[in-house]
């Protein structure tokens, strides 16, 4: 409890390493989703109006990729960023930037299965009527996701939620350096290989609380925004 | 000690090192791959192949401590005050759990080679008593915290955990457990992308006296973790 306590007035006394920490691990996860998002959702809607053989397979395919164990991930995205492998020369490796990479590869089929699904739901409402007004599929794709835009909330948030609380792809391709690559989650992990388990908790505790701070401000931009609609 | 030494680091020579925390044998790997410039590391023998292989140069002594043999305060194998190689056989004879750390970090392979100078032949798969749980130091301290088991750890780790729980030291002091820690640079001729210039310098400086007595002035709980040694360098 003390160390719980410790983890605690390290928020309170605005420790700068904690800070540091706390802010790399939300701008990774959220950069990640984001651009996540802007692949995912276009895609899963694309998914969901298109009629071609094979598409119950893709869907299934999508749906399976929302499992996709991240060390197999992170340790694709190490040996392409290795200064060995195909990509070597643009020294991403043990970079922010690569954990963005491999975060963002576990985050879109999450954002892109579980908006194929709304999109798919929406557009049997909005069928007759889109196909009476004669318009063109990009259009149709962008009318259904601005339309469906808070119930993708929840697509984004799910995936959000995965890339908060990953460690096992970004480890591998950021090597969790102080001051640099290291984030929540591989600090609780280190912090537990110390053998230092109430801070390791305390710091879980921490992260449970940036993940529900953010989940409450999508939860208060949905309400803000369904208000304004009407 | 990295958080100690870098920032010494930094202001004698410029350079910001980024240190990657890999078991020996991981980090040798990540150094085969060129994504590292030099590495810091603990396995004579896994070091001269890598050497011999070409990945690295300058192969030099930088400091030592030692290993040691904890275990359940209650001792159910009566090894304490033991030298290493009786304890493990007398770990093995009553069958007594131990963990390992089944990682070839360079602790893994003094481990192994601690059991075949016993002339016991492990074999992690059927032997229900030896548990290689393949993680790092922490981890593994925290299993064999857990389940009252035998483990082999070296001493700066050992002082630094915080979760013994009724693990105590038992074995010490023995020769055989000497830990002997080297600094290699990247071979820029195998790994042209290397920053080999840079990596030289944080070697030279660790290597001087300064470096060398900042490493003896790193302490945890009052006292000294690792003893320089690069004045023996070959």
């Amino acid at each position: 409890m003390e160390q719980q306590a410790s983890a605690w007035a390290l928020v309170l006394s605005g420790d700068p390493a904690l800070y540091a920490i706390v802010g790399l691990s939300l701008g990774v996860s959220l950069g990640a989703t984001l651009l996540a998002a802007l692949l995912g959702a276009p895609l899963g809607a694309l998914i969901a109006l298109s009629r071609f053989p094979g598409r119950q397979a893709v869907v299934v395919m999508l749906n399976a990729l929302m499992g996709l164990p991240p060390v197999v991930v992170g340790l694709a995205v190490y040996l392409l960023l290795s200064r060995s492998g195909p990509l070597g020369e643009w020294g991403l490796l043990f970079t922010p930037s690569a954990m963005v990479v491999t975060q963002t590869i576990l985050v879109l089929p999450i954002i892109a299965a579980l908006s194929r699904q709304t999109i798919e739901d929406l557009w049997q409402e909005y069928r007759e009527e889109l196909a009476a007004m004669g318009v063109g599929p990009v259009r149709r794709i962008r009318t259904l996701l601005w339309d469906a835009r808070f119930s993708l909330v929840t697509a984004l948030l799910a995936g959000f939620g995965r890339a908060a609380a990953e460690v096992g792809s970004i480890i591998i391709v950021g090597g969790n350096i102080e001051g640099y690559t290291r984030t929540m989650t591989t600090t609780i992990a280190l912090e537990t290989s110390k053998g230092n388990l109430p801070l390791a908790m305390g710091l879980g505790m921490i992260l449970l609380c940036i993940v529900l701070a953010v989940n409450v401000a999508a939860w208060a931009v949905k309400q803000v925004g369904a208000r304004f609609e009407q | 000690m990295f958080t100690h030494l870098l920032p010494i680091v930094k202001a004698r020579t410029g350079i910001t090192a980024k240190v990657i925390a890999q078991g020996t044998g991981q980090a040798l790997e990540t150094a085969r791959r060129g994504d590292a410039d030099v590495v810091f590391v603990h396995d004579p023998e896994a070091e001269a192949r890598f050497v011999a292989e070409g990945h690295g140069i300058r192969r030099q002594l930088v400091m030592y401590n030692d290993f040691v043999l904890v275990g359940p305060a209650a001792d159910p194998a009566g090894v304490k005050g033991r030298e290493v190689l009786p304890a493990l056989q007398a770990i093995r004879r009553g069958q007594r759990l131990f963990v390992s750390r089944g990682d070839k970090s360079g602790t893994h392979q003094a481990e192994l080679r601690l059991w075949k100078e016993a002339g016991i032949e492990v074999n992690a798969a059927t032997d229900r008593w030896y548990r290689a749980v393949g993680q790092g130091m922490g981890p593994a301290l925290n299993i064999a915290a857990a389940s009252d088991a035998y483990i082999l750890t070296d001493r700066a780790t050992w002082i630094s955990f915080l979760n013994k729980a009724g693990l105590v030291l038992l074995v010490e002091g023995d020769r055989r457990l000497h830990n002997q820690y080297s600094l290699i640079l990247v071979n820029p001729e195998r790994h042209p992308e290397a920053r080999s210039a840079e990596g030289l310098r944080f070697i030279d400086f660790l290597l001087s006296p300064e470096g060398q007595q900042e490493i003896a002035r790193f302490r945890v709980e009052g006292q000294q973790l690792f003893f320089p040694n690069a004045s023996l360098t070959q």
